[in-house]
């Protein structure tokens, strides 16, 4: 089930974004936090660290997968959620709230207006799971 | 001979089943032109036509158990306790296969958990892999694991030129295609302070070994203050060792090293012309998932017992596929085992005295043939099990009369890998040489330098 | 009851070793540079020697019985390869060694060279590459040798089938070379329209493995060929199915330029736990001259060169050529290769000959088929047609929410090793099933008695799978546990 809320979009990749004034909260899916099974670890990036939109910026691995995250929209890292460190299964747990993953300073806010709303991206899910996905 | 069990009636009844008439037929997808080519190949021979055959070709080599040898650089002749063979020749755990259906497979896992614990005890590292297929392909690795924790973007690596010829060769050869420079062992006379001068903050690693290829224990004081100097740039340490010196020596963990590797060949594993052999690889916990190979974990089951598993897969090939931290699948695992025997054999003082004795009688025989006229030790002390020895003759010669008049095999001819070390042999002692036989040698080659 | 660690046996002071005196005058150790302390265990021969058959005791193994995985060619393990490989002569041998004293040595490799490339219809061949996935690796850097040499430096696409073991992606990608996958068609074959649409000037070549993970022989391998060596491709062959083939067909001759064996699976070599393998590769004349060196090569008497003269055996001689790969992408590994696996191999094709090696691929493919209609009773197929030397069964049952995994666990409490699961990756709940040419009709007959009854109790019991097993020396083990603890060694 999606986040229900106005400010927020999710990238193919399943990772979803909540805008919070110049910034993006970023976090990976319910259907992604799923596909993957038990997290065990969150590979977090460094602050101030720069990314371009689809660059990866970090893993997330399970006992049957390890998955790059990848950033939604270019921008610079500035804040990781450090309790992910002793606890990942908060990702599994909450993916939308506490499971978070890092806050970016969006360095183009219109790439934002491109990633898919809610709708758009559960029919992404649909279509995906009808090809086989699990 | 044949290993296939069916009888004729048997396959009859198969490929009725099947629903064909004969095999053949389940070949239709083959194309046609290609299909049952004539195959050259000798005729069949029974067990004891092959095994005559096979020691026919045997008996044409001069083998360390029949002669006496004093070739090291890089494989060793140890002695290696009964019990290893013992062991290892069981063939639950010979005909076992990688242990993915854990359950079945606790012989495996719980050999290489002990493993990793033993390596880790020995370099003083906290966690340690299943195995890489040598110390060559170790050090390559290591190179790429250092790579990736700077997260691909330095791309400067230093190489000590004191680290076995074929361990810089292998990692070249992997780090083709991958933009990373190996630098610093095109001088033979680099030494570790003139490498860490050459640090910057572009480079990933820089890599030593001890004791060196030519023998030289590294003092523990200088490795600490060069572990220094390459934390302050942000790069890692590597340290390539010699598993028996470790008997002895203060282990790399200890002196700040962020990555160990080596030739566990001499860990009850047979020279073996060669192979197989045992690449064991330790780090830090801290870079633990960029470390490749197989690792075993322990954990419970669901009546909570204490089992292991094969843990962090999903760095390997298998599920990783492209993005893995390396391509390796199959390791030596048969060879850790030895080794995990061996060192279990020997244990803490046993190992110690393995190594205090390579080392006694090693300097015993630097010491004797200092003594000989035209012969000069080269080595600065302190020296482990190997030195080198400058001769008043070629050293292709020298091994030669020593081979044809004493049944000796003599060191390696350091002319083919150090131009400047002209006429040089690279001599080894370990304990399986009887202080008789150093005696012998002594006297071997005075007279053949006559 | 699990086994105690060697360090939870370990008494301080126990000893377990017998060493002579040093027998020498003692040394002075230089100050500073002894360790203080080597935690290692302390425990009786006896202890150990318990310790480590206890361990033996809960392992599987060909040896105890059947072990069906898919592309790992778990046949039997023949005992004569053993005492070959344990003669003293071989094994006492220094790789340093000159030359003239290991003719044998020699002799065996420059010999199984040949065998190699008569089996797989090559023109030269490496012994080097310790296990396949570095036969690969190899292949692959002889690949982009063989472009750079021609200029033809843009190319940095690997096409890889979909159905393709992760070794290959994997090697491709730390050669810095980027994967493009190919589609397979509904028959199993690769997609040739997918093929003919990649395949362009990009491209350093394709990894096919025919037959391919899901058993079957490729209906296009000439096909494949074409188009790539149309683009100005490699065909690379990765030879983990080769069981199938021996005598039956020469990858060589259906256009593969380079290929890796695997002698630990094809060759009954021992897989020992996980290894050592062996994996040489063989290659066309086009490709000789970038193989690893040295090559093994055999003079006659009159052209030995002076020092090995004296110790001919035979009218001929043997040596490394530095020489003949005259491009060399450089050594992927330290000395020579695996030789002692490389004793085991070279025994067994002396053992079967000709004539024995096309029976095991016959009865490898006869006893693949047999199981194949007997287990499409109960499941059913990825594809219903004749396969090699295996085929995968989808791991479902109808009217019940049980998973390969279930299934694959379950099995082992009927006696049986599992077969793969999850692999490949193209069918969901995949078991991929290679029986082996040495197990019999009976075990066959058993084996698929026991899937029908698990199908069974899929529908009637399924709780009997999903905590399965229940018959082994440990239940189903807690791997989200391992993973996020972390316990990688025993406590000191």
């Amino acid at each position: 089930m999606a986040q229900n809320s106005e400010n927020m979009r999710y990238a193919k990749s399943h990772e979803w974004a909540r805008l919070e004034g110049e910034t993006i909260v970023v976090g990976i899916s319910d259907y992604a936090q799923e596909s993957l099974g038990d997290i065990v670890y969150v590979e977090l990036p460094e602050v101030d660290e720069e990314y371009d939109q689809g660059e990866a910026f970090g893993v997330v691995e399970s006992v049957k997968a390890t998955s790059d995250i990848y950033a939604p929209v270019g921008g610079t890292v500035l804040e990781v959620n450090e309790a992910l460190g002793d606890d990942p299964a908060v990702v599994n747990q909450d993916p939308y709230g506490e499971g978070w993953i890092v806050r970016f300073q969006m360095h183009d806010p219109t790439q934002y207006e491109g990633l898919l709303d809610e709708a758009a991206y559960d029919e992404h899910v649909q279509e995906e799971k009808a090809k086989g996905g699990h | 001979m044949s290993y296939t069990p069916h009888t004729t009636a048997q396959r009859q009844e198969m490929l009725r089943a099947i629903g064909v008439e004969e095999v053949a037929d389940l070949f239709a997808d083959v194309p046609a032109d290609h299909r049952f080519p004539t195959l050259e190949l000798p005729p069949p021979l029974s067990e004891m036509e092959v095994l005559a055959e096979l020691r026919e070709l045997a008996s044409w080599n001069a083998a360390a158990h029949e002669y006496t040898s004093f070739l090291g650089a890089g494989a060793y002749f140890h002695y290696v306790p009964s019990v290893v063979a013992a062991i290892v020749g069981r063939s639950e755990f010979y005909s076992a296969y990688t242990p993915y259906q854990a359950e079945i497979s606790q012989g495996t896992l719980q050999v290489a958990f002990e493993y990793q614990s033993m390596i880790c005890a020995l370099t003083g590292m906290e966690v340690a892999n299943a195995s890489h297929y040598d110390g060559g392909t170790a050090l390559a690795e290591s190179v790429i694991m250092a790579h990736n924790i700077a997260r691909g973007k330095r791309s400067r690596v230093l190489l000590s030129p004191t680290v076995h010829p074929e361990y810089r060769e292998v990692a070249r050869t992997y780090l083709q295609g991958t933009g990373i420079d190996l630098l610093g062992d095109a001088l033979p006379s680099n030494d570790l302070e003139e490498l860490a001068g050459q640090l910057d903050k572009n480079t990933s690693c820089l890599v030593v070994q001890s004791p060196t290829f030519l023998g030289e224990v590294l003092d523990p004081q200088r490795l600490r203050q060069l572990a220094e100097a390459v934390h302050a740039v942000g790069a890692v340490l590597v340290v390539a060792v010699d598993p028996i010196s470790l008997g002895l020596f203060v282990p790399p963990g200890e002196i700040g090293a962020d990555i160990v590797l080596g030739e566990g060949q001499a860990l009850g594993n047979a020279m073996n012309f060669g192979g197989p052999f045992l690449g064991f690889f330790a780090c830090r916990k801290a870079h633990v998932r960029r470390m490749a190979g197989r690792l075993a974990g322990q954990t419970v089951d669901v009546d909570g017992q204490r089992g292991f598993v094969l843990t962090l897969s999903t760095r390997e090939q298998h599920i990783r596929r492209e993005k893995a931290s390396s391509n390796i699948c199959t390791n030596q695992a048969l060879n850790a085992l030895t080794a995990a025997v061996y060192l279990a054999a020997l244990g803490r003082c046993g190992l110690r005295r393995v190594a205090e004795i390579c080392y006694h009688r090693a300097h015993y025989a630097a010491q004797q043939i200092g003594k000989l006229r035209g012969f000069e030790v080269l080595s600065p002390r302190p020296f482990f099990k190997e030195f080198v020895v400058r001769c008043p003759l070629a050293v292709a010669e020298l091994n030669e009369r020593l081979l044809e008049q004493h049944a000796i095999i003599g060191g390696f001819d350091l002319s083919a890998t150090h131009p400047h070390l002209k006429d040089c042999t690279l001599l080894c002692v370990t304990e399986a040489i009887a202080p008789s036989e150093i005696d012998r040698f002594v006297q071997a080659l005075a007279e053949v330098a006559r | 009851m699990s086994e105690p660690l060697l360090s939870e046996i370990s008494v301080p002071g126990r000893c377990g070793y017998s060493l002579p005196e040093a027998g020498v005058p003692e040394a002075e150790f230089p100050a500073g540079f002894v360790r203080q302390d080597l935690p290692l265990p302390e425990v009786s021969e006896s202890d150990l020697v318990r310790h480590y058959v206890h361990l033996s005791q809960v392992n599987w193994a060909v040896d105890v019985g059947f072990y069906p995985l898919g592309s790992c060619t778990m046949k039997y393990n023949p005992k004569v390869n053993e005492v070959a490989a344990a003669m003293p002569g071989f094994t006492q041998t220094h790789p340093y060694q000159p030359v003239y004293t290991v003719q044998g040595n020699l002799r065996l490799m420059w010999t199984l060279q040949e065998f190699l490339k008569e089996l797989g219809g090559f023109a030269a061949i490496s012994l080097q590459p310790a296990a396949g996935a570095q036969g690969e690796f190899t292949g692959i850097q002889m690949m982009r040798a063989y472009h750079y040499e021609r200029d033809d430096r843009d190319r940095n696409i690997v096409l890889i089938p979909d159905s393709a073991h992760g070794t290959n992606p994997a090697t491709s990608a730390m050669s810095g070379f980027r994967v493009v996958e190919v589609k397979s068609d509904a028959r199993g074959n690769v997609d040739l329209e997918d093929l003919r649409s990649k395949c362009d000037e990009r491209v350093v070549g394709l990894m096919l493995t025919n037959p391919n993970t899901l058993g079957l022989f490729d209906e296009y391998v000439l096909e494949i060929a074409e188009l790539v060596h149309g683009c100005g491709g490699l065909l690379y062959g990765d030879g983990a199915n080769f069981n199938a083939i021996m005598g039956i067909v020469r990858p060589g001759d259906l256009g593969i330029d380079v290929m890796h064996f695997n002698l630990h699976k094809t060759f009954s070599t021992p897989h020992g736990g996980g290894g050592p393998g062996s994996g040489p590769v063989g290659c066309t004349e086009a490709l000789a001259r970038y193989l690893p060196s040295p090559i093994v090569e055999r003079f006659r008497a009159d052209e030995c060169p002076g020092d090995v003269e004296g110790h001919r055996h035979t009218e001929e001689c043997f040596f490394f050529d530095w020489s003949t790969p005259a491009c060399s992408i450089g050594r992927v590994k330290t000395f020579y290769g695996q030789f002692g696996v490389l004793v085991r191999a070279y025994t067994y094709i002396r053992t079967l000959g000709a004539a024995g090696l096309r029976e095991v691929s016959e009865d490898a493919v006869l006893n693949a088929n047999y199981l194949q209609q007997l287990v499409k009773k109960t499941f059913s197929l990825s594809h219903d047609r004749h396969c090699m030397h295996e085929f995968v069964a989808i791991g479902r049952v109808e009217g019940s929410d049980v998973r390969a995994l279930d299934i694959a666990k379950r099995i082992i409490d009927y006696g049986f090793h599992p077969p793969t699961n999850y692999f490949p990756l193209i069918v969901p709940e995949a078991l991929m099933i290679e029986p082996t040419e040495t197990e019999s009709k009976e075990t066959l007959d058993a084996f698929a008695a026991a899937l029908a009854k698990i199908a069974e109790e899929a529908r009637t019991q399924p709780e009997l799978l999903h905590e399965a097993p229940h018959n082994a020396p440990v239940r189903r083990l807690d791997e989200v546990k391992a993973a996020k603890e972390l316990i990688l060694r025993w406590e000191n």
